[in-house]
């Protein structure tokens, strides 16, 4: 580690010991909990209380879903991959799963936005009913985390192209690599609570 | 104690076919009319596994300074109660008024 990089990871440790930035963004990301808790309390306060169509059984389609779910998965494991790879100081194979990572984002984004449109063209739309309230603000706020993900991935990738990434930025893979995870998990529970239990 | 050092790609590899094998058992178990009685249980069971899996291997909990896992599972439990005491009130209501 040279003089300069060694300077800019102390001035990075807090009192314990641990990294200001990583302390900070578990702390965004505890208060991003609080935030999708309310919007899946929100859903399930009003499941079955839609007094008209069209009803979660009867458009919710779960082989796409799962699909869409085996895709985000898929994405998390191509995130881990790239931080061992930039920990490990292979920038080649660093490079190849950030974007793997991204591109996978955006394969759900766009399974997002068929699933979307398929469902207006049926008749939900976000005043319908309260299905479509609820759904459409729990899964779209979720969508625009994952929006925001994919930006965050592809300029990391944009860095690691141009030779501005390497290990010593690794803390800032690892940050990316925590938002997207958390994306992920949020959608575990998602994909359980609206799809699976309807 | 200040992080240290995370799983190998060979744990990860694993990790991520307990995840889609979990998914798999999910979506079968949704379709199956056997499991309807214990379909809700099962699912939000199945779906802690993979939450805690992720977190703990993925996010690197399992690995990193005790701190982290303090500064997300306070939120994470606080979102819980949330959910809860939410539901119980919602539908206690409903009961009331109902008579049911």
């Amino acid at each position: 580690m040279t003089r300069a990089s060694t300077h800019t990871y102390e001035a990075h440790r807090t009192s314990m010991g641990l990294d200001s930035r990583k302390m900070a963004f578990w702390a965004f990301i505890g208060s991003e909990c609080l935030l999708f808790g309310s919007l899946i309390s929100t859903y399930l306060v009003y499941k079955g209380r839609s007094l008209t169509g069209p009803y979660p059984h009867e458009i919710l389609n779960i082989p796409f879903t799962s699909f869409s779910t085996f895709d985000l998965l898929m994405s998390s494991l191509a995130m881990v991959l790239a931080l061992a790879a930039v920990q490990r100081g292979d920038m080649k194979q660093g490079k190849l799963w950030l974007l793997v990572t991204a591109l996978l984002g955006l394969v759900f984004l766009g399974g997002q936005f068929w699933e979307f449109s398929h469902f207006v063209h049926e008749g939900l739309g976000l005043t319908t009913n309260l299905f479509g309230s609820t759904f459409y603000v729990l899964t779209g706020t979720h969508g625009a985390h994952v929006t925001v993900g994919v930006i965050w991935l592809l300029t990391l990738w944009v860095q690691a192209v141009r030779g501005k990434l390497g290990p010593a930025n690794a803390m800032t893979v690892e940050i990316t690599g925590l938002y997207w995870h958390f994306v992920d998990v949020v959608w575990i529970v998602i994909f359980t609570v609206v799809y699976l239990i309807q | 104690m200040s992080e240290q050092a995370h799983a190998t790609t060979a744990t990860y590899l694993r990790i991520a076919a307990i995840l889609v094998m979990i998914t798999l058992i999910e979506v079968g178990i949704f379709y199956v009319p056997t499991f309807q009685t214990i379909l809700v249980p099962l699912l939000l069971m199945l779906s802690a596994v993979k939450f805690t899996l992720v977190v703990m291997f993925y996010m690197h909990l399992k690995f990193d300074n005790r701190f982290f896992a303090f500064l997300f599972g306070g939120p994470l439990l606080l979102a819980l109660a949330v959910v809860v005491s939410l539901l119980l009130i919602f539908y206690g209501a409903v009961r009331l008024r109902t008579g049911s």
